[in-house]
């Protein structure tokens, strides 16, 4: 199912600030690292927390679970998350 | 089973969860690094004793976080999982490395596992890291995995492993438990979706009901996995194509069907797996909602070490640090060598009467030998550090810092780690390129990975500046000498990332690159562990390096040395020697940049290795001096005095313009060895040592003519 242009006003993981806590929803089509998050159990109704964004941008670092892992902006864009 | 064979043991686990640390305690030395075939990744095999004293072999497998092939580690072990399902040579047990402190990730990959029908030890370490209210209770952790036992240990503190090794071998002979069912709750609808897939597997491959249903998920979440069976058609009696394009018919209609049902086939196996597990997790009082909450001493660590100005700052730091102690530390130690070989040659020279055999072995064997080995303790150092750095869990933080940098200029945030790894050694950093998915990334750290100022550059840069650079204080902090050391690797750098930016602009890109990083938790490194890396990574150096030095010392001897007269019958000079007719013949073409035939020599012998200039010039002086005492390779180049000029050879500005033509001159061909096997092609070799010494001759070049019209000497 592609969900382009119906989750146009979506909240994403690219929205939260430093310190923000959110669960997800689902992933965006397209997203070509989907299976890499959800193997490594970031997936819909698993709680995050964005811990910090890279000194010098472009990457965030998230903890999900029991650890700390860190993701790009532009694919954190794509991870739709419950408002 | 034969009882006279002797069993083997895989060890897997994901990355960061000790299995390294573990195959290390279980074989001691007694390990064998090779490679797979065909490829360049390390096959870790090693030698164990059960508590009664058999012995078993340990296989350590790359870390992995699902049998998904992805990467190219991935793809190692999921292959190897394969093969054994298909009859050849299946492990007798599988150790399942998980970390305690991350539990419900870790046993991902345990449940893939659990799959296979062989018989899996859960090897929970880390419980020393485990705060006693949280209590994981291994006994029920093994009953409802359906493991053959769970392991509570601690790699770091040595515990638990006697009765690891108890398990392992008590697990041999036993039948997993469990083994019929399919303990994941696949719902109705999606069970008889994936039925045609599942019984074809079992009735075409005879796999067992439960990997067959397993194997089924994975085919439709990932189509990386039918590729698996695509390259497993020309090894393996049992798959035919016919069979492949069957699956893959049956897949594309599942896929049609699961998509119609409001699932997305992607994400099927995770969520099913994850389902199950954090279900039978929360019956534990596992909570999973906490966690996110609890704020790791890394997290506090990191807000330091990744603090929006101090973090970019501490790794500048930590760098300059890293090479202002590979001069000072190092300088103790290297002065011992050398008072060692002085000792050593002058040994010769008492014991062996005059004859070609003394030449040889004082100015040839321990000329050569000797002005190498004395950079051991810098390379030492550097690897030191180097692990240090990886083992300790910053490598990860340094990616995540850098990955926006170095995507702007065509790489990944994973390339940093292979780049720095080039300071050490080239061969390793291709290797470990290996965790960038995405093939352009790797393919440009590969092409540019070379630049990076490796520890074979290390001799040649400390001779040079040890013998001409002074070694005063400039700033009040900063030593000379070893800030031309980190100019050195800092133009190598640059220039590397320049490249890189350029070259991605031409190579044409297949597929995304995605970065999802885990950020392990700072670790004490153990010591033991890094000492025998620094080991390992030191022995291959000496080895390796070693047997092509003194190939070279006593070919390069013998040409130096002979012939020993000229047709006249008169004693002739080095000049006239064979390498010194080799030597002259190459001058024109390297005087502009300063250098004259001797040099020329050395440039030719260092095609095999570049530190094989050191051991070059240190044979030519010693041939060329008609004494008998080994001279001082440093002092003999400050003497040397270019007879028709009058003037020295080297100095300071010829240093610097030989440092910059090593910066670049492409020159080991191990690198390139090693690369046409990662490339597969010799395209992308042939392209480095193009363009590698093409920049050489140009950029020093330009460093010994414009310092010459700046009017410096």
């Amino acid at each position: 199912m592609d969900y382009a242009g119906i989750v146009d006003n979506c909240m994403t993981v690219g929205d939260l600030q430093q310190g923000d806590m959110a669960v997800v929803k689902s992933f965006l089509g397209g997203l070509d690292s989907q299976s890499r998050f959800m193997e490594m159990g970031i997936l819909p109704g698993v709680e995050l927390r964005l811990v910090k964004f890279a000194p010098l941008g472009g990457t965030i670092e998230l903890k999900v679970r029991d650890y700390y892992v860190s993701i790009r902006q532009q694919d954190a864009l794509n991870i739709v998350i419950e408002n | 089973m034969n009882a006279a064979k002797v069993s083997w043991v895989a060890l897997i686990g994901n990355p960061n969860s000790g299995k390294t640390a573990i195959f290390n305690l279980l074989t001691g030395m007694n390990q064998k690094v090779s490679n797979y075939p065909g490829i360049t990744v390390e096959k870790k095999v090693g030698k164990g004793q059960f508590n009664d004293g058999t012995i078993y072999h340990l296989l350590d497998f790359p870390g992995t976080y699902s049998l998904t092939p992805e990467s190219i580690d991935e793809r190692i072990v999921t292959e190897q999982v394969l093969h054994w399902i298909h009859g050849k040579n299946p492990p007798a047990v599988i150790v399942s490395v998980v970390d305690a402190t991350n539990l419900s990730r870790n046993l991902y990959l345990t449940t893939q596992l659990l799959d296979l029908g062989i018989p899996i030890v859960v090897a929970l370490n880390m419980m020393d890291l485990i705060d006693q209210t949280k209590n994981i209770d291994p006994l029920s952790l093994d009953n409802w995995l359906g493991a053959a036992a769970v392991v509570p240990m601690s790699a770091l503190k040595n515990n638990g492993l006697n009765k690891l090794k108890d398990q392992v071998q008590a697990s041999i002979h036993t039948k997993p438990v469990n083994n019929d069912i399919f303990p994941l709750e696949v719902k109705k609808p999606l069970e008889k979706i994936l039925l045609p897939i599942t019984s074809l597997l079992y009735t075409k491959l005879g796999y067992a009901p439960r990997f067959a249903a397993a194997q089924a998920l994975r085919l439709i979440t990932r189509k990386s996995t039918l590729g698996l069976y695509n390259s497993a058609i020309q090894e393996e009696q049992k798959i035919d194509s016919i069979t492949v394009s069957k699956i893959e018919d049956l897949r594309s209609v599942a896929i049609k069907k699961i998509e119609k049902a409001g699932l997305k086939p992607s994400s099927l196996e995770a969520m099913l797996r994850y389902q199950w597990l954090d279900e039978n997790l929360a019956q534990k009082q596992y909570d999973l909602k906490n966690q996110i909450r609890k704020i790791h001493a890394s997290e506090k660590i990191d807000q330091i070490l990744t603090h929006r100005w101090l973090g970019p700052g501490i790794f500048i730091g930590l760098l300059y640090f890293i090479f202002q102690s590979i001069f000072s530390f190092a300088s103790i130690p290297m002065d011992w060598i050398e008072a060692g070989v002085g000792w050593l040659s002058r040994g010769a020279l008492t014991l062996v009467p005059e004859s070609n055999f003394r030449g040889l072995l004082i100015d040839g064997i321990i000329a050569g030998i000797g002005s190498i080995i004395i950079f051991l303790p810098q390379i030492v150092i550097l690897m030191f550090f180097l692990t240090l750095l990886e083992d300790s869990g910053y490598m990860a933080r340094v990616a995540f810092m850098l990955d926006r940098g170095m995507r702007k200029i065509g790489l990944h945030g994973r390339s940093v780690l292979p780049l720095m790894s080039g300071y050490a050694c080239a061969i390793p950093g291709v290797m470990s390129t290996r965790t960038i998915d995405n093939w352009k990334e790797r393919l440009i750290t590969m092409l540019i990975l070379p630049l990076m100022s490796c520890s074979a550059r290390l001799p040649v840069y400390a001779l040079m500046i040890g013998a001409f650079i002074p070694p005063i204080t400039v700033g009040y902090i900063f030593g000379l000498q070893g800030l031309m050391m980190v100019v050195m690797y800092f133009i190598g750098t640059v220039t590397a990332l320049i490249l890189a930016k350029i070259f991605s602009l031409w190579i044409k890109s297949e597929g995304k690159s995605s970065f999802v990083m885990e950020m392990p938790p700072y670790r004490l490194p153990i010591l033991r562990s890094v000492f025998r890396q620094v080991f390992i990574r030191t022995k291959l150096f000496l080895f390796n390096a070693g047997k092509i030095i003194l190939a070279i010392s006593i070919i390069l001897w013998f040409l130096a040395s002979f012939p020993k007269t000229d047709k006249k019958g008169n004693h002739t000079t080095i000049h006239n020697s064979f390498a010194g007719k080799i030597g002259h013949t190459i001058e024109p073409a390297i005087q502009p940049l300063g250098f004259d035939w001797k040099v020329g020599i050395a440039l030719i012998t260092s095609f095999a290795a570049r530190e094989v200039l050191v051991s070059t010039m240190a044979t030519i002086y010693n041939v060329e001096n008609t004494g008998d005492d080994m001279v001082q390779l440093s002092d003999a180049m400050k003497n040397d005095i270019n007879l028709s000029t009058g003037l020295p050879v080297f100095t300071p500005l010829v240093a610097v313009s030989l440092m910059v033509f090593y910066v670049y001159a492409a020159q080991c061909m191990a690198t390139f060895a090693i690369i046409r096997r990662e490339t597969n092609t010799w395209k992308w070799p042939l392209f480095m040592i193009i363009y590698m010494n093409v920049l050489a001759y140009l950029l020093s070049f330009l460093v010994y003519q414009g310092g010459l019209w700046l009017g410096f000497s």
